[in-house]
């Protein structure tokens, strides 16, 4: 029996690694426990020391992709679930195509959640301004992923916000970016982060970039789930827009057509000259 | 004049901005700012930073320059006819807004229109401006999309293109005499040839001169147009085979449809309606089977003596209603290009069909495991252990799929 410890920080590469030494070995996955940051405590500890690293292991590369991004969802199963599908891959080749197989499709399923999770947290992080005075400026945000997925995403943030400094702290995991380095830390509570005043600017054009006249809240709700919400700045103004949406409607119905503005003639008159003057 | 808060403005200006339907951030070159110089990114697919109420995907800064505007269309809430609150932003406002927000993750860029006041290079020429410091000033590399002025001179237009991922003009309204009856100052014959000098630009672009080496990038995300349906009497065959032609002749990435909607301040000349949107929707469904599925214009529009599109069941599960004689397919034989005729199966199920086949056959059970909408397609496929007997011919089958009779609600 092996007990794997897997970190919390660098999952990735560790069950790579582990997973690679006891497939060399062959191992079955009945023989493995995996222990995803300490969880299982002391009591399923062996001292036992995995295998050496041995010859090199092949997997077909669809494969490695998706264990990349399974490795950061949040089912105590995922290891294991990798591993036996890397354990049959041993001699069933063509597996990774057939997309009817349950354990493929339920590891499939897990690995579009996990993707999903680093499009949100792309999309849905807000960052606050710190102020902070300096050469480079200096943001951070809070934010609650679904599953561990701070570390794969983070890349994405340091291509795009790379000449300010920003951490996003998460329950989960940290990241950091200060004068170009990205590190990780462990998680934390909520940080009091001070108020931005383009908080307010952005609600604003939230609330008028809203056409009252379309309301589609399950479109709205799909996409950008409620338990989002307590974290994005601009939800705070839904409940009202969709409770003002019919009334502000109603209005432009009921106004009566209106003459034109005295100008409007002027300037018409002026542009129709230049037309005629042009041909 | 006293002088217009930042918020007021911004109030104004998206509001006016928000009967543009396009907010797409997608199908870029790829920059990034790892050099640590600039500020932004584009990676392929855009990304929808929050969805307003009404389901729309928010992910660039939409707004106008200015709300000023010295044309009268019809269906514009900027028209010079309208009552509407005016407003105009500087160029600096606009860019310390774009850059603001970016920094902060709410957007992935900006999409810049405006109204034309004084004249159409004017109004081109402070656009450009803006783009031009985002890109020089600030080092932005996040997406630009400026909606260009057909009567502008093509010097700017080009200028526009080398700073902007994507341009658009807008067509407005599906044919030249409803654009004249409701936008009388514009011209569809400027509107195409702008939009032919897009095209020619960025094939201009692309190719490389005899010292290998290539010009400079001209809108990589390409040009777009949109066009409001519902205002004017045209038929959705009319709609769709103005999509058609183009798509065609320009290479638009995309034609965007835009359910026309009631606006404040509205004119006599147009009745306020509930904005058609599920007639909007239909329509996408539509564009997407011409472009992706390899159907026809009248194959799509031939189920109904109308015209129009069938609203309550999709344009495809209404084209294979009228061509069951086609039908059942056999999905461990039947080609790829039939496969995408059943309806229910995307290119995605198709793709997992065509891939699972060559291991084994199909069952019925495969292919809810590979999470086909089996529902939707089993009157219309053989499976291993499936055939749908009468179904595919049954007189009821269409009553399965639509929806059954609502109450009418008042408007
Ligand atoms: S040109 Fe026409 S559509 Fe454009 S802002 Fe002016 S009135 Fe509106």
């Amino acid at each position: 029996m092996y007990t794997v410890p897997l970190p919390r920080i660098g999952t990735d590469l560790a069950w790579r690694d582990a997973a690679k030494r006891l497939i060399g070995a062959a191992i079955p996955p009945q023989d493995v426990l995996w222990d995803f940051g300490g969880e299982m405590g002391e009591l399923f500890a062996t001292a036992t020391p995995l295998p050496p690293p041995s010859r090199r292991i092949k997997a077909p590369q669809s494969f490695v992709q998706m264990a990349d991004t399974v490795v950061w969802h949040k089912d105590p199963q995922r290891f294991a679930r990798l591993y036996a599908m890397l354990w049959r891959l041993r001699h069933e080749t063509g597996l990774m195509q057939d997309r009817a197989d349950q354990h493929l499709a339920k590891l499939r399923q897990m690995e579009k959640g996990v993707n999903r999770c680093k499009h949100k947290m792309k999309a849905f992080v807000r960052f606050r301004d710190l102020r902070q005075g300096g050469d480079r400026r200096s943001f951070a945000a809070w934010f609650e992923p679904t599953h561990h997925t701070v570390e794969p995403t983070a890349p994405f943030f340091a291509r795009r916000f790379a000449d300010m400094d920003w951490m996003i702290a998460t329950p989960d995991v940290t990241a950091q970016f200060v004068d170009g380095n990205l590190s990780f830390h462990p998680g934390q509570p909520k940080p009091d982060l001070p108020e931005d005043g383009a908080e307010a600017l952005w609600g604003t054009y939230f609330c008028n970039i809203f056409n009252p006249a379309r309301v589609k809240i399950k479109a709205m709700t799909s996409e950008m789930p409620k338990k989002y919400w307590k974290n994005l700045p601009e939800a705070q103004h839904i409940h009202d827009l969709i409770a003002g949406a019919e009334a502000k409607v109603q209005k432009m119905r009921d106004a009566a057509p209106t003459l034109p503005p005295e100008r409007a003639k002027r300037i018409q008159n002026r542009l129709r000259q230049q037309k005629d003057g042009d041909q | 004049m006293t002088r217009m808060a930042l918020s007021d403005k911004l109030a104004i200006l998206s509001d006016a901005a928000r009967y543009d339907a396009s907010c797409a951030s997608s199908g870029t070159a790829r920059r990034d700012s790892r050099d640590g110089k600039g500020l932004g990114s584009t990676e392929g697919s855009g990304i929808c930073h929050a969805y307003a109420p009404d389901g729309r995907c928010i992910s660039l800064l939409k707004i106008l320059m200015t709300n000023f505007c010295i044309y009268d269309c019809a269906y514009c809430i900027n028209r010079v006819s309208s009552h509407v609150r005016r407003a105009r932003f500087s160029p600096d406002e606009v860019v310390q807004l774009t850059i603001e927000f970016y920094r902060r993750n709410y957007i992935e860029g900006l999409f810049l229109s405006s109204g034309i006041i004084r004249s159409p290079d004017a109004t081109m020429s402070d656009m450009v401006q803006i783009a031009r410091r985002l890109r020089e000033g600030e080092n932005f590399r996040g997406y630009i999309h400026l909606k260009t002025i057909p009567d502008a001179a093509p010097e700017l237009i080009e200028q526009a293109g080398l700073y902007a991922d994507r341009l658009s003009i807008n067509v407005e309204l599906p044919t030249d005499n409803s654009v004249k009856a409701y936008a009388p100052e514009k011209n569809p014959v400027t509107i195409r040839k702008a939009m032919g000098d897009v095209k020619s630009r960025k094939e201009v672009a692309a190719e490389k001169s005899y010292t290998g080496k290539r010009g400079k990038r001209f809108a990589p995300a390409g040009q777009s147009t949109q066009m409001i349906v519902g205002a004017d009497g045209s038929t959705d065959a009319t709609i769709l085979g103005q999509s058609t032609r183009l798509y065609g002749a320009y290479q638009l990435r995309r034609v965007y449809y835009s359910a026309f909607s009631p606006i404040p301040d509205a004119t006599a000349q147009l009745p306020l309606i509930k904005p058609p949107l599920v007639r909007e929707h239909r329509l996408y469904q539509a564009d997407w089977l011409l472009r992706f599925y390899g159907f026809g214009v009248d194959e799509i529009t031939a189920a109904r003596p109308d015209g129009n599109l069938d609203l309550e069941i999709d344009p495809k599960l209404a084209w294979a209603l009228q061509n069951r004689a086609l039908f059942p397919v056999d999905v461990n034989r039947a080609s790829k290009d039939m496969l995408l005729r059943v309806p229910g199966f995307g290119t995605r199920t198709v793709g997992r069909i065509l891939s699972t086949r060559r291991h084994r056959g199909l069952r019925y059970g495969d292919l809810l495991q590979m999470g086909a909408p089996v529902k939707k397609a089993q009157p219309f496929i053989i499976a291993r252990d499936w055939t749908p007997g009468a179904l595919t011919d049954s007189a009821n089958l269409r009553a399965r799929f639509a929806p059954p009779p609502q109450q009418l609600s008042l408007l």
